[in-house]
This record gives C-alpha cells, sequence and structure tokens, in this order.
C-alpha cells in the first residue's frame, strides 16, 4: 500500500494556516532528521490508512492525509504546544494543544499506542531541551519493547510479554502431534505392532488353504476320485493351527495396545489439566468453565477411544490390505487388478467427506461445550437460579444448547449416512465385477476353481476391511477434531511468563516500588501511569470507589496479570524476573469471598504449605481467632467443609482463610475486602485476627469501611486508575481531600443506618399500639 | 417526556461543553450509547469528564437539532466498529489466528486470541473482538460470500 504521505500535495494550503511571520523556512532545504517518528494506522475520520508523525529537534511535522503540516516548536513568547494521549474503547488519540486550542489530532488502533505514548514522551523531551536547553534529568528512555512499551529485561531485545503474543501453532497433522504423549511407551507400541502383523498374517493363511481344498481334494472328488483322508487332516490342521494362532496374536495385541492407548490418554489428560493450573487468570476469565471441562474430559476421552480402538483396527486393516493385494497379485494379476477397482473411487469419496466430517465434529464439540457451559453456570448459581425462580429458563437454556448439538450432529449424520452406504454399495459391486470376470477366466480356463474361491474369500476380508477403514474415517477426525482442542490448550502459553533465568527469591523484605504503571482489560485502561513507594513492613490502605482499579493493582502486585505498562519491583528487582510460584510463595491472600476447598478443615488451612504440622495448623487457628470455634465442631480439625464451604458462617470462613495466610508466613499480604462480607460483631472478630496477621508484613489492604484501615501507616486514595492522595490519616483529613470527602460520607451513611435501626425497633411497639 | 433545557457547543480543545438550565457548566462531556449493539439511537447518556452522568436522553431523536448533530459527530468521531465484508484469510484456524480482512472502512488485520471472542448477535450478527479489544462488526454471516463464509464457519 502506497503511503498517503509520498503523494505530491499543495503545501501552501496547508501551511496557509500559519501567520506569514510564524511560517518554518522552506522544505525545499533538506529537512532535519527527525528524532521521532510515530506511525498511526487511522485516518481522522477513522478510516483504516497509514500516515506519519515526525518530530524533529525544532518541529512537529504532520504527514498524514496527503498532506503535510509543519509546527515549529519553538515559539518565543508563546505558551509551549502540548501532545496529549488518550484511548477509549481499543482506540487511541493524539491531540496536539496550543493551550487551551486544539491544533490537530491523531487517530490509531491501540497496535500504535505503545510508539504513541512514547512519542508524546519524546515530544516533552524535545519541548523541555528548547526551553531549557538540556533534556530532563533522568528522562534517558531505557529500552523498552515497541509494542507494549514495557521495559525490556536487562541484556535482551525480547519482550517475554509479546512474545507469545503470535505463534500460529501448526495443526494439520495435529494427530501425529500425539506422539509426544505416545514417545515414551514406543517399545511397546513397536511390539504391539509386529505382533499384530504377525496376526494379520496367519489371519491371511485360510483362505489360501483353500486352494489346494478345492482344486486337489473337491473338484477331483466331483471328477470320480476319492478323497484322502491324511491330505485333508492336513489341510484342515492347517487351518485351525492359523486360526488359533491369529487368535492368541489378536489377544496380545489388543491387550498391549489398550494398555498403551489408555496410559497415553491419561498422560494427556494429566498434562493438560497441568498446564491449564499453569496459564494465568486472564485465560480463565476469558474461558468458560463448561469448555474447559469438555476439553479436558470428554476430548482426552474421544482420543482415547480412537487409539485404543480404532488406530489399532486402522492399521490392522492397512496391513491386511496390503498383503491381501500381495497375495492376490501373485495368484492372478488380472484378476487382482480387477478387485481394485472400486479402490479409486472410495479414495474419492473419503477424500470428499473427511474434511466437512472433521469441521462438523470441531462443531459438535463446540456444541457439546456449550451444554456443559450451562451446567457449569447454573449449578454453583442454583441458589440465584432459585431465589429468581428461574429453574424453568435455565432448563429451557439447557434445552436450546442440547437442541443446538443435536442440529449439528443430524447434519453431520446426513453426510455420514449417505457415506458408510455408498462404501458397502461399491465393494457390493466390485464383488460382482470379481465373480463376472472370474467365470469368464474359468471358462477360458486360465485359472482353476480353487483360484476363483480362494479370490472370492480373500476378497470378502478385503472389501470388509475397506468397509471398516472408511468407517474409521469419521473417528479419526472425531479424535483429530479433539485432539485440536487439546492442543488449543496445551498451545497456548501464559501470558505470566516464566522468566528463562529466575532472579531466586529466598528472604523478601517486602519493599514494593511501583514505576508508572499501567494495565488495562482489553480495551479499557483500568490503571494508568500509577508511581508508589511501599517500605518494608508498612500497611498500606487502598480506599477509592468501587472500579478504582484497587483490586487489579493488587491482582498485579500478585502477578496474577503482568502489567501493560511500567513495572513494579520487589526488593529492587523486576517481578517479572522471579519464578512465578517462587513469588507468590511469598505473599499471602486473603479474599472478601474465601474459597474453601473440599476436604477437612486442617487440610485447607494448611493449603499453602501441605507438610505443616498439626501443631502449626493449630497456631494459626489460634492467631487466627478460628480455633475454638473448630472446637465447637463435632469433628474439630477434621470436620470436612464442603465445595463452597457450606456449615461454615462468612466470618468462621474469613477465619480459616486468614489463618491459611498465617501459615506460610508471608512477607507481603494482600487483604481484598477481607471483613467487608461479614456483620460488624464478626468483623471485630476478624480484625483481631488480621492485627496478628499484619504485624510485621508488607500489607496492602482494601477496604470499603474505612473503619477497617485504622492501623494503616498510610492510605492511598485511587480514582479511575490513578493515584489521588498519599498520606496517613490524620493528614488527610486535614487536606480536606479525596480522602476526606469518601470519609464524610461514610460517617453520615454510618448515623443514617444508626437511625434507621433505632427506628425500626421503634417500629413492633407502633404496631402493637396500632393493634391494640 | 421533554428533554430539559440545555446547550452543547464544541470548545477550542474540540471537546463538548454543556450547559444546563440551571447554569451548571460541563466541560468535556461525553456522549456514550448505553446499548450500543441492541439499541443504538435510543438511552444515550452524556458524561461528564469527572464520570458522572449529567444528561440523560431516552431517544437522540427528541433531542433539539443542533444538539443532536453535535453529540452524533462526537459519537462518530470515536465509534470505531468495522464492519466486516469480506475475510481475505486466516492465518489458521486454531487460535490465536490473524485474520486479513475487509471492512468497510478499508482493509485491516487483526489477532483472533479464541473462539470465545466472537459473540453472537441475534440474526446471524457476530461481533468479534481482537487482542486489543477492538470490536469488528459483522452484519450477517449468512449474506457474507462463499469463501468468507467458509472461513468464518470453522471459528464458530
Amino acid at each position: 500500500m502506497a503511503c498517503p504521505s509520498d503523494r505530491a500535495f499543495p503545501r501552501a494550503t496547508n501551511l496557509s494556516y500559519f501567520p506569514p511571520s510564524a511560517l518554518p523556512p522552506p522544505m525545499t532545504t533538506i529537512p532535519p532528521p527527525a528524532t521521532a517518528t510515530l506511525e498511526v494506522d487511522l485516518d481522522r475520520r477513522l478510516r483504516y490508512a497509514r500516515g506519519r508523525v515526525e518530530l524533529t529537534p525544532g518541529a512537529l511535522i504532520d504527514r498524514t492525509e496527503g498532506g503535510e503540516r509543519v509546527w515549529p516548536l519553538a515559539r518565543p513568547g508563546a505558551t509551549a504546544l502540548t501532545l496529549r494521549h488518550s484511548d477509549h474503547a481499543g482506540l487511541g488519540m493524539l491531540e496536539l494543544l496550543d493551550g487551551d486550542r486544539r491544533l490537530q489530532f491523531w487517530r490509531f488502533t491501540l497496535d500504535a499506542n505503545a510508539a504513541a505514548l512514547r512519542f508524546a514522551t519524546q515530544f516533552e523531551a524535545v519541548q523541555h531541551a528548547l526551553l531549557h536547553g538540556a533534556p530532563p534529568a533522568g528522562n534517558d528512555l531505557p529500552a523498552a519493547c515497541p509494542t507494549c512499551n514495557a521495559a525490556l529485561p536487562e541484556g535482551s531485545d525480547e519482550c517475554p510479554a509479546c512474545e507469545r503474543e503470535l505463534r500460529s501453532p501448526p495443526s494439520t497433522w495435529v494427530l501425529l502431534r500425539l506422539w509426544r504423549f505416545a514417545h515414551p511407551y514406543r517399545w511397546k507400541l513397536l511390539l504391539g505392532i509386529s505382533l499384530m502383523l504377525a496376526a494379520t498374517a496367519a489371519r491371511l493363511v485360510p483362505p489360501y488353504l483353500t486352494i489346494p481344498l478345492m482344486d486337489d481334494v473337491l473338484i477331483p472328488f466331483q471328477s470320480g476320485k476319492v478323497i484322502e483322508a491324511t491330505r485333508v487332516a492336513w489341510l484342515l490342521g492347517g487351518l485351525l493351527g492359523a486360526a488359533v494362532f491369529a487368535w492368541i496374536l489378536g489377544w496380545m495385541t489388543t491387550w498391549l495396545l489398550a494398555l498403551v492407548s489408555e496410559r497415553i490418554a491419561a498422560d494427556m489428560r494429566t498434562t493438560s489439566f497441568g498446564h491449564l493450573l499453569g496459564l494465568s487468570l486472564d485465560y480463565f476469565g476469558a474461558k468458560r468453565t463448561g469448555d474447559l471441562m469438555a476439553r479436558i474430559g470428554s476430548d482426552t476421552d474421544r482420543i482415547s477411544i480412537f487409539l485404543s480402538l480404532h488406530a489399532l483396527d486402522f492399521i490392522t486393516d492397512v496391513v491386511m490390505l496390503v498383503m491381501t493385494s500381495v497375495i492376490l497379485f501373485s495368484i492372478n494379476p488380472w484378476l487382482a487388478l480387477v478387485t481394485l477397482v472400486p479402490l479409486p473411487v472410495i479414495g474419492w469419496l473419503i477424500q470428499a467427506v473427511r474434511s466437512r466430517l472433521r469441521m462438523g465434529f470441531e462443531k459438535i464439540g463446540r456444541a457439546w461445550s456449550d451444554v456443559t457451559n450451562v451446567l457449569a453456570d447454573t449449578i454453583p448459581g442454583i441458589r440465584v437460579v432459585k431465589a429468581f425462580a428461574q429453574e424453568k429458563r435455565e432448563a429451557q437454556r439447557f434445552a436450546d444448547a442440547n437442541r443446538a448439538n443435536l442440529a449439528v450432529n443430524d447434519r453431520l449424520n446426513r453426510t455420514w449416512s449417505l457415506f458408510s452406504p455408498t462404501v458397502t454399495l461399491l465393494t457390493d459391486v466390485g464383488l460382482l465385477i470379481v465373480w463376472a470376470f472370474g467365470i469368464w477366466q474359468v471358462s477360458k480356463g486360465e485359472i482353476t476353481v480353487g483360484v476363483l474361491t480362494a479370490f472370492i474369500a480373500y476378497i470378502g476380508r478385503f472389501y470388509g476391511r475397506l468397509e471398516s477403514m472408511s468407517r474409521i474415517v469419521s473417528i479419526t477426525q472425531k479424535a483429530a477434531a479433539g485432539a485440536k482442542r487439546i492442543f488449543d490448550i496445551l498451545d497456548h502459553n501464559s501470558s505470566v511468563p516464566e522468566p528463562s533465568q529466575p532472579v531466586k527469591i529466598d528472604k523478601p523484605e517486602g519493599h514494593i516500588t511501583l514505576k508508572n504503571v499501567g494495565f488495562r482489560y482489553g480495551s479499557r485502561a483500568v490503571i494508568r501511569g500509577l508511581d508508589l513507594d511501599i517500605r518494608p513492613g508498612e500497611m498500606i490502605g487502598l480506599v477509592g470507589h468501587s472500579g478504582s482499579g484497587k483490586s487489579t493493582l493488587v491482582n498485579l502486585i500478585c502477578r496474577f496479570y503482568d502489567v501493560s505498562e511500567g513495572s513494579i519491583h520487589v526488593d529492587g528487582t523486576d517481578i517479572r524476573r522471579f519464578g512465578v510460584s517462587d513469588y507468590r510463595r511469598h505473599i499471602g491472600l486473603v479474599l472478601q469471598e474465601p474459597f474453601l476447598f473440599f476436604g477437612s478443615i486442617a487440610e485447607n488451612i494448611a493449603y499453602g504449605r501441605p507438610g505443616a504440622t498439626r501443631e502449626e495448623i493449630v497456631a494459626a487457628a489460634r492467631a487466627a481467632r478460628a480455633h475454638e470455634f473448630i472446637l465447637r465442631l463435632p469433628h474439630g480439625y477434621d470436620s470436612l467443609v464442603g465445595e463452597r464451604g457450606q456449615g461454615l458462617s462468612g466470618g468462621e470462613r474469613q477465619r480459616i482463610s486468614i489463618a491459611r495466610a498465617l501459615l506460610i508466613d508471608p512477607r507481603i499480604l494482600i487483604l481484598d475486602e477481607a471483613t467487608s462480607s461479614v456483620d460488624t460483631e464478626t468483623e471485630k472478630e476478624i480484625q483481631a485476627a488480621l492485627d496478628n496477621l499484619v504485624e510485621g508484613r508488607t500489607t496492602i489492604a482494601i477496604a470499603h469501611r474505612l473503619s477497617t484501615l485504622r492501623k494503616a501507616d498510610r492510605l492511598v486514595v485511587l480514582d479511575r486508575g490513578q493515584v489521588v492522595e498519599v498520606g496517613p490519616h490524620d493528614e488527610l483529613m486535614a487536606r480536606q481531600g479525596a480522602y476526606w470527602r469518601i470519609h464524610e460520607a461514610q460517617a453520615r451513611r454510618n448515623d443514617e443506618e444508626r437511625k434507621a435501626q433505632a427506628d425500626s425497633s421503634a417500629l413492633p411497639t407502633a404496631l402493637r399500639e396500632a393493634g391494640a | 417526556m421533554t428533554t430539559p433545557a440545555f446547550t452543547l457547543e464544541r470548545d477550542a480543545r474540540g471537546r463538548l461543553v454543556c450547559t444546563l438550565a440551571d447554569g451548571t457548566r460541563h466541560a468535556g462531556v461525553l456522549p456514550v450509547r448505553a446499548f450500543p449493539l441492541s439499541a443504538p439511537d435510543q438511552d444515550v447518556s452524556l458524561v461528564g469528564g469527572d464520570g458522572h452522568e449529567v444528561l440523560w436522553f431516552a431517544r437522540l431523536a427528541d433531542v433539539p437539532e443542533t444538539q443532536r448533530r453535535l453529540i452524533e459527530e462526537d459519537l462518530a468521531s470515536r465509534e470505531f466498529i468495522p464492519t466486516l465484508e469480506r475475510i481475505l484469510s486466516v492465518s489458521t484456524f486454531s487460535t490465536p489466528s490473524t485474520w486479513t480482512v475487509e471492512t468497510d472502512r478499508g482493509e485491516a488485520r487483526f489477532v483472533l486470541k479464541g473462539e470465545e471472542d466472537i459473540r453472537r448477535l441475534a440474526l446471524g450478527a457476530l461481533l468479534i473482538t481482537d487482542t486489543h479489544g477492538l470490536s469488528y462488526r459483522v452484519r450477517d454471516r449468512f449474506a457474507l460470500d462463499p469463501h468468507s463464509r467458509k472461513l468464518i464457519e470453522r471459528f464458530l
């Protein structure tokens, strides 16, 4: 595509904007080299078009939309130009402002966002240099990734975050990739296959024995000769022997290969689940539970069935076909050639139907995922469903998903139902041709009756194999579709990548530094240009309206997500350079909705440190003020708690999760609304537990109720992803800023609540009086 | 319902400035569609720079002509949902997959992260979201040309 700026354009019209005195020197002289350029990919009417904006030491040059406009930067006596960056819904904008007047703007997709941000920084640097004669201190940009603007790891020019983005995985021969799982069992596989070869060969002996049986025994008998008993016994004995031999071999083969394929499938399931757990939170955020369950559950099962039953059959069939054709050709090449007539047609049919089948099975897989999705949505949300009396609607949703599943199955079966009988018809026709051609040859005396019978016997097997081979087309395609869905998971790299050379982290001090941190969910910028320094052992309270980015900030510090811009350092090292689980081991997390796994209370407390002793567990429970209520349970620490911790109150579950965090003795502690789901009484209990937990650790606490943050050393007020205020409670109150406003609003609400409570307690008396 | 009297103008910075009947002035208001997909021409809100709603229009058609034109202009300058007209190629049928497409705003390339980023809307319409969160609309997938339809079918 030609760059629009290449085209000649009447410059005067574009420059008419400048008063004559401000006109830059004519550009016929060699323009100064650009210190920075920005490629934008949209024009001002939001159509895709390439354009370039250049920054030279003295001017900003706009070469978009086929024009050229120059804005000199050094303008004595005038205000300095500014470049403002903003983005919304996946669309970025740079505006060139002269005080309050907008001179120009440029639009771009987020592909160019990082470049635009860098361009704006460079613009500032150039402005600064013009005004003050030197670039601003500390503004030499560190090596940054051109796509995401993150600082690159030292001594590397590959950005760990962007590398993964576009590795298009190969997928056509996806079944061959199963070799990765088959590899450990290769010797068993080899043995199985050689046994199978022998079994197949044994199965081919009987028809061969029919030739002497016909030509030397039966036909001479018809023309009056006596049957030789010993010869017949030998021949029959040979038939029996071959059958028994084939039976033993077949048994061993099937057993061996079934064993191997079951193990391959099990390995595959374990590997894909293990890999899935390693993926970052945003993967789970985007995928639906039911879909993932379907992939790991039924898709691996499909592959297992394919491997254990059908792949085996298929190889047997191929071997059988090859061996039979060899025998047929050795007996009589002409007759053999006739036998093969339907083969190309069948081959063509398979080819024609294959891709349609695979696509169909992929669709079925997805439809099946939708069915599981409804289950995975509804069952955990059953209380909501029942409370709003929407059982019928959910049942309908399930029925709809099921119907969609039925519809794709029906469509596939239409193809499939036609395919199988067609193959049968073709083989029947083939048999007919062989009969006709055979009789003609016998009549001409070219072959004996025995040869024809043997042929027919062989061909019965041959065509039978062809049919079963064609049947396997569908199963193969089903397995291929399943394998693709499994490898979709396996090919997905965590967006929180493990560093190649992780920095060891033994005893962190807990000094957290956030430098110019930015983060976006999809196209929504949640955190922008955030700087914060948290000293070891300090307790920070995060305050702000919901949606101000508090939880996101915490997620970034836990490295559930990686920052989009800037960096987070712990003890001076970028957290992206630590091993992920190694790093998280030093973080204790207490969430608003504590999650208890199915198991005993002791197991739940020791979740982060399965090797903890009973003494340690009890000590942690004591410190978390959970010990006493646990003792009241019928089985004490061995009491089972359900998936969602049924049977325990919110406050009790919360204290168990505090004990869990205490047990791993983390240096960094994160409390995400740890007390907001419980009543004031329980809150006091939990608060006491938390005070034990916070002691001596770097703590970041999020709370709606400001009273919970009374112990915080500093409060950080966030608003729409940016820090608006930082300081201790008293200082912020004195400042009467954002914190003060939130505090006042809350105090007012508390008063109202208290009043409302007083009113409602007065109500029964009033009712009684009215009733009397 | 009558929309309360208000004035709307564009300042030198290109921002919309809204002055309400009671004389309060809000600079940098953004018109936002509440249901951009299901009812784009109804339920439009004017949101102030501080994120609070300034005005609400149940129907854009009820807004006086001059103001409506400004609102529509502003919406048009920020709305970017290219409509997919043709799919030229896809790099692979598994995801992530790079799509080269022709849209009503020119040719574009984007990366589809997963099949679940294709959202089905009513009547064969689709909304495809790329890795950057940009959305592409397909008005009716059954009305696409056979080649495009075949490609898109593989992801549905």
